[in-house]
């Protein structure tokens, strides 16, 4: 467990935005400056090039954008797909929509929970895989439905998450 | 526009345009209770407690909110209503603490009185929620998450009327808080510790950092000689504690009362209000003369150099180096009084109380010390005296009358007025114009920059040229000011700048009230109490021209520079630094 | 071009989700390899609305519906049905066990009994293409509107075509116009709503993808009609591909003059950016939206003043949803009498349901306005799979409620799902059946709403929150007698207090199964059963015969005295019953108060639930 932990510790570091993320933050930042309701689309932009969103580059979005700062952590905070941790290597989303929960997506998340390993955080201890639980993805017919890294996998059964997983290393 | 007529239990009303239901029902005696609503800053329509039927809507309305409209049937307390009140009020109850006896706003809760009046609770259910530490790593505030109701009035305050937003909320839903970026502690913020979210929090969630029992504990100790200063705009609200009509001037019964808790010296901040003039004005002289370094902006305000320090660094060599009154008084009491009195001035306790929460916070910044001690020990705000009086047991009106004692409890009508807004511009004015112009101005009331409009600004004519001065009170005023001065659109030679709506009378620790006329009563003793001065021009105070010959020798000679003077940088908040 | 016959293959997301485009890049290689490039064009569409039988070709000339294809497939269509003429029967679509298979489109009933208006092109053209978007009549209204229309009189035939808002509500639509036309203020922004949150409905998303250029289309009739200039598409993040196609199909129309300055040489000017979400469901909160747009917490504020008086930046503001967007070109183009010609009096026109949960035929279908539910879920849907029992729809997502069995002949509209205790909600339609636990259900909505609501008031933030507790307690079976009166009491405040539409609605999921189910609830709360089955936390303790010594230990522990002994089962064998001397025991269900002590106390691992 001990062991585990620093290794994420380790990985939290490996991640920390280098200066070219943070030039490119600026570049963003620069491209929106001065427009009006510009920090949504900044914070998608950055979130993007730099994986998540920490707190040293929130202080200079807040700064760049002249926002203060407790507002830019209220919008992050606000909004579910915004992050201030690292995410795994691979992204899984279980779809949590009434279809996919009205057949079954609850036993889904739990074999996909203890598939990847992923913990109270949604990260795995490996750091090779990030849980979400999402909101409709609108793929209702395909129910319940499971995708990793963008991939959709239709109607998976619960048995079927192992395989699935053991192709994203 | 047409006017709005409505019928609110029965009763016809009519109303402006725009107004709320809420105004009009007080209009004709009908008081909707109400939480996250404050006159100051508005209805927030997030509490729900404020609701009314009105006939014809599908739901409940929001009278804090809700215009009234020509022909509506409102219905204030029907069954619907108070229902619907007592279960929002259950549901706030069911997430907060059931600590009440123990809480520092036991007496004065908005949450519990409203939970007494509407007969509501207790919950039928409860809601544990994770608890997060309690935040008293600053001076100034305390902070209590726990007891956040979210009404959101503290985080309008901190980001509409002061402009700092040290606090805005975070997270949603059930997870909803209020606070710092990243659950900060406030020391960490750009925080000016104005203290106008404990002013206006409803509960027990921010509060003044309570210092009572310090001076408690100095007043009981024979070692120590204890000296208390007063600030002017405490004896302008000290009476709203024990039930006084709002603008009674107690300043007698005040120091009968404090030299009845027991303190040895009692003296009057208003002494070294009428100090810094002369050394400001002296200042102000030397800057017009050589041009430089203009508009000068004042810097009594705690508040307000904590902002200019956090958000406009660049503007330092603009303000006056003059300490406050309260600094200047502290440093004149360990060494000119220690002297006088023949007292060890490392026995001196060195107490305030002053209308402010930032005070606590200037009286321990390091620099502070140039008298070789701290300059001033603790700092009590009126809220906090009141509380030590009533322990006492001392009640105001019954206090035997006394007055201030010598010689630092000598002041002119130009020390009282510095407690509101405009205050320090015109008792500037006063001296400057006579030292300039050898004789007093026409109109000793100068009356363009008095006033409560956020932004005041005048020409006055000193010995025949033009000064143009403005004044501003509230940080978001103050910071429109300067964006106009630094973009050019305005050019002032004296700058006034008072973190507090209204200044000191308005400070964060004055009494809690939600009288939306309340500075201007506040505002009313000052003024009468200037007026009836002998002297209203604070180079006429025989005590301060005393000090100069006893003690300090010139207006800006090398020893005052040394004990009443300061430099400023940035040294408060990492985020600032960074 | 136009001469060549067109293999369509269905591209929405669902179908991508299947694999479609390896599907249609192996059939355009075979048509090439068949040396039929210059006879057929394969063409990725829009969603065809039947998700569950993707992917989906359908070859327009015959209207031949290939269902399930497979890259592998590809060779049989292209040799057998486009050379030799032939359509492949093994691919053609069966809908039900048994059945006779149907050829063609029009004789499947998921879409003979459907009527496209807001569909009319998804599934028909290739949504990348605007030229396929104009031939199909697009941007006729637009010009139509510019040319012969005053504004006044644009607002007036979507006042005079009924046409209500489909995002939730049913506000009219043209009176919305009419307010956002007449206030003052300038600029004004026309706003699209198109941050579809309610769970299991994805009809915004399906036009985004499948036809975007309606929408764009009507966005700019609404600028010419209320007098704005500057439009936004607030669309969520979890739909990527629709948002691709929308900019794809925004950069289109700017180059083809139907964005920018001089709209058609009218002088009009008009102009769209997309906002993308953040996950925030309760920027679907028109006032929530704006704050969204503006850079801050979705979190909605007072209304009044409405957004057409004071909006985005505090300007006047029209927002409406995609689909009610992708209904104004045809008004205008066939007049607001055409549209009422479709659907009820008081509803006119269609209405897109996203059919989901236990139903044959999952996907998107478009009816008129009051078509019964029985219609929708047995003729169009094919009704409920594994012969079960119909027990009840879910309309409206989180903000509405159940339709029981003995209302299956309501028709769908607006008043009279209201009177049920429903809402029509942006037409998410889920299907339940005898399995689902109606108080589970209502729990799952609730923490949905709970987990969405924006924390501004407080009836939404800590009401949401109670009543959530209450279920969980009564799906674990700690439910007590007084619970339901307080979760009535609890939802009608929460009703009636709360600040916007998310918490007004958020109660309705669990007083409409109140109102329909209450037994199931008084099962859950006196006799601690689930009668579904489904709340895990009520099933019953079990001992398994086959691990079962017979010790008795667990008869010792039992405080309700529920464990009685029983025979061996005569299956088990005289040798096995020989073998054991001792009695085995089971459990009376009826006693079990499922404390759990018998399960911890077994050394055995023979009882559980």
């Amino acid at each position: 467990m001990a062991q585990a932990a620093v290794g994420t510790v380790s990985n939290l570091q490996s991640r920390e935005p280098g200066p070219e993320v943070l030039e490119k933050v600026d570049k963003v930042i620069e491209a929106y400056r001065g427009k009006e309701g510009a920090l949504i689309p900044v914070l998608h932009e950055v979130q993007q090039i730099a994986g998540y969103l920490p707190r040293c580059v929130l202080r200079r979005i807040a700064r760049g954008l002249a926002v203060p700062e407790s507002e830019v952590y209220g919008v992050v905070t606000f909004y579910s797909l915004f992050t201030m941790t690292p995410a795994g290597r691979h992204k899984i989303g279980v779809c949590m929509g009434t279809a996919c929960y009205v057949k079954g997506a609850a036993a889904l998340l739990e074999a996909v929970r203890s598939a990847s390993g992923a913990g109270a955080d949604g990260i795995s201890h490996d750091g090779r895989f990030s849980l979400e639980v999402t909101r409709c993805v609108g793929a209702c017919g395909l129910a319940p439905v499971l995708s990793v890294d963008g991939e959709i996998y239709s109607r998976v059964e619960p048995e079927a998450v192992p395989a699935i997983l053991e192709r994203y290393p | 526009m047409e006017r709005v007529r409505l019928l609110i239990d029965g009763q016809p009303v009519e109303v402006e345009p725009g107004a709320t239901i809420l105004e009009a029902a007080r209009r004709i005696g009908i008081d909707i209770p109400t939480l996250c609503h404050h006159p100051a800053l508005g209805g927030g329509g997030a509490c729900r407690v404020c609701v009314c039927e009105v006939e014809g809507a599908k739901t409940l309305v929001a009278a804090c909110v809700c215009p009234a409209s020509d022909g509506m049937v409102v219905w204030t307390h029907s069954k619907a209503v108070r229902d619907a009140r007592r279960m929002v009020v259950e549901l706030i109850l069911a997430a907060h603490p059931q600590d009440c006896l123990a809480c520092a706003r036991s007496d004065t809760c908005e949450l519990r009185r409203l939970a007494a009046r509407l007969n509501a609770g207790p919950a039928r259910f409860r809601r544990e929620k994770a608890v997060p530490a309690v935040d008293a790593s600053n001076p100034s505030l305390v902070r209590d998450p726990s007891k956040c109701i979210l009404c959101g009035r503290c985080v309008k305050v901190c980001r509409d009327v002061q402009g700092v937003a040290a606090i805005g909320y975070a997270h949603r839903g059930i997870e909803a808080a209020v606070g710092p970026a990243y659950g900060d502690p406030l020391a960490y913020t750009r925080c000016v510790f104005c203290g106008q979210c404990a002013a206006v929090c409803p509960v027990g969630a921010i509060v003044v950092k309570d210092d009572t029992d310090r001076v408690f504990e100095a007043l009981s100790d024979p070692a120590k000689h204890v000296v208390v200063q007063v600030a002017p705009a405490v004896r302008a609200a000290l009476g709203e504690e024990f039930g006084l009509p709002a603008g009674t001037d107690v300043t007698r019964e005040m120091v009968g009362a404090l030299k009845r808790l027991g303190f040895d010296a009692v003296f009057d901040t208003q002494f070294s209000a009428d100090l810094t003039i002369v050394e400001e004005g002296h200042e102000f002289i030397e800057r017009l003369k050589s041009g430089e370094r203009l508009p000068l902006i004042t810097s009594c305000s705690p508040g307000w150099i904590n902002y200019m320090e956090n958000f406009h660094p660049e503007l330092a060599a603009h303000v006056s180096s003059c300490k406050s009154p309260q600094q200047m008084m502290g440093a004149v009491i360990k060494t000119y009084y220690a002297r006088q009195a023949g007292i060890d001035p490392e026995t001196i306790v060195s107490v305030s109380v002053m209308p402010c929460t930032a005070k606590k916070f200037e009286a321990q910044r390091p620099e502070m010390n140039s008298s070789g001690y701290r300059d001033v020990d603790v700092v009590l705000t009126t809220r906090e005296l009141a509380a030590m009086l009533r322990q006492a047991g001392i009640d105001l009106s019954g206090a035997p009358q006394a007055d201030f004692d010598s010689p630092l409890g000598e002041s002119t009508g130009a020390g009282e007025i510095f407690g509101v807004t405009g205050g320090v511009m015109e008792a500037a004015l006063r001296s400057v114009s006579f030292a300039l112009a050898g004789e007093p101005l026409e109109e000793l009331e100068v009356r363009p920059v008095r006033g409560f409009e956020g932004l005041r600004e005048a020409e006055i004519e000193i010995a025949g040229r033009p000064v143009r001065v403005a004044v501003a009170h509230g940080l978001s005023n103050a910071e429109e000011l300067l964006r106009r001065i630094q973009r050019g659109e305005r050019e002032y030679h004296f700058v006034e700048v008072m973190a507090c709506p209204g200044g000191c009378i308005g400070g964060g620790g004055q009494p809690l009230s939600k009288d939306p006329e309340i500075r201007q009563k506040r505002a009313s003793v000052l003024y009468r109490g200037d007026r009836a001065k002998r002297q209203r021009m604070a180079h006429d105070n025989p005590a301060v021209r005393r000090l100069y010959e006893e003690f300090l020798g010139q207006p800006g000679s090398p020893l005052a520079h040394r004990l009443l003077h300061t430099t400023y940088c940035q040294k408060l908040s990492p985020a600032a630094a960074s | 071009m136009r001469g060549k016959g067109r293999v369509l293959v269905c591209a929405g997301a669902g179908c991508i989700s299947s694999g479609c485009q390896r599907l249609a890049e192996a059939l355009r290689q075979r048509i090439e390899e068949a040396g039929l490039d210059g006879q057929f064009d394969v063409v990725e569409t829009g969603c065809v609305g039947s998700c569950d039988l993707g992917p989906v070709v359908v070859v327009e000339s015959d209207g031949t519906f290939y269902a399930r294809v497979k890259p592998e497939d590809a060779p049989d269509i292209v040799t057998r049905h486009l050379v030799w003429g032939r359509p492949v029967e093994r691919l053609l679509h069966t809908p039900e066990a048994g059945g006779k298979s149907a050829a063609k489109m029009d004789e499947i009933g998921f879409f003979r009994a459907q009527t496209r208006v807001v569909l009319r092109n998804c599934g028909a053209m290739d949504p990348r293409n605007i030229d396929e978007y104009i031939a199909r009549r697009g941007y006729e209204a637009l010009a139509k509107a510019l040319t012969a229309m005053t504004p006044a009189e644009v607002v007036e035939a979507v006042k005079a075509s009924g046409l209500r808002g489909r995002g939730g509500a049913g506000f009219p639509t043209g009176v919305k116009w009419e307010l956002a036309a007449r206030a003052e203020g300038t600029p004004k922004y026309v706003v699209c709503n198109a941050d579809e949150g309610d769970p299991g409905a994805f009809m915004d998303r399906s036009v985004l993808e499948g036809d975007p250029h309606s929408v764009i289309e009507a966005m700019i009739l609404a600028g010419y009609a209320i007098g704005a200039s500057q439009g936004f598409v607030y669309v969520r993040a979890e739909y990527p591909l629709a948002v691709e196609r929308l900019g794809y199909a925004i950069g289109q129309a700017r180059e083809r003059g139907f964005l920018g300055r001089n709209i058609l040489g009218s002088g009009f000017d008009f102009d769209l950016e997309i906002r993308v979400g953040a996950g925030a469901f309760v920027c679907g909160e028109e006032t929530a939206l704006i704050a969204s747009i503006e850079g801050k917490r979705g979190m909605p504020r007072p209304r009044p003043p409405f957004p057409a008086q004071a909006g985005l930046w505090g300007k006047p503001t029209l927002i409406n949803n995609v689909e009610t967007f992708a209904n104004i070109a045809p008004i205008i183009l066939n007049g607001p009498r055409w549209f009422r010609s479709i659907g009820t009096e008081r509803s006119p026109g269609t209405k897109v349901f996203a059919l989901a949960g236990k139903i044959n035929h999952t996907g998107l279908v478009e009816v008129p306005m009051g078509t019964s539910l029985r219609q929708i879920i047995y003729e169009v849907g094919g009704g409920i799979p594994g012969g079960k029992k119909f027990k009840a729809a879910q309309t409206g997502g989180p903000s509405g409620g159940c339709i029981p069995a003995e209302y299956l002949d309501v028709p769908m509209e607006y008043d009279s799902l209201v009177s049920l205790g429903a809402m029509m909600g942006s037409g998410g339609l889920i299907v339940m059946d005898e399995d689902t636990c109606m108080v589970d259900v209502a729990k799952f909505f609730l923490q949905f709403t709970q987990d969405e609501s924006c924390g501004t008031c407080v009836p939404c933030r800590e009401g949401t929150k109670a009543m959530l507790d209450i279920l969980e307690r009564i799906t674990r079976g700690e439910g007590e007698e007084d619970d339901l009166a307080l979760l009535e009491s609890l939802a009608e405040t929460i009703k009636k207090t709360s600040l916007c539409g998310l918490g007004q609605t958020a109660p309705n999921p669990v007083l409409s199964t109140l109102r329909y189910f209450r037994d199931e609830y008084e099962a859950h709360v006196r006799e601690k059963r689930c009668p579904a089955g489904v709340c895990k936390g009520l099933a019953p303790y079990v001992i398994h015969l086959d691990k079962c010594r017979g010790c008795g230990r667990c008869v010792k522990v039992c405080p309700a005295e529920a464990i009685y002994p029983v025979e061996l089962p005569k299956a088990a064998g005289d040798e096995e019953r020989a073998r054991r001397r001792l009695p085995l025991y089971a459990i009376d269900p009826s006693k079990c108060i499922k404390c759990g002590a018998c399960a911890a106390e077994c050394r055995l691992g023979a009882i559980s639930r």
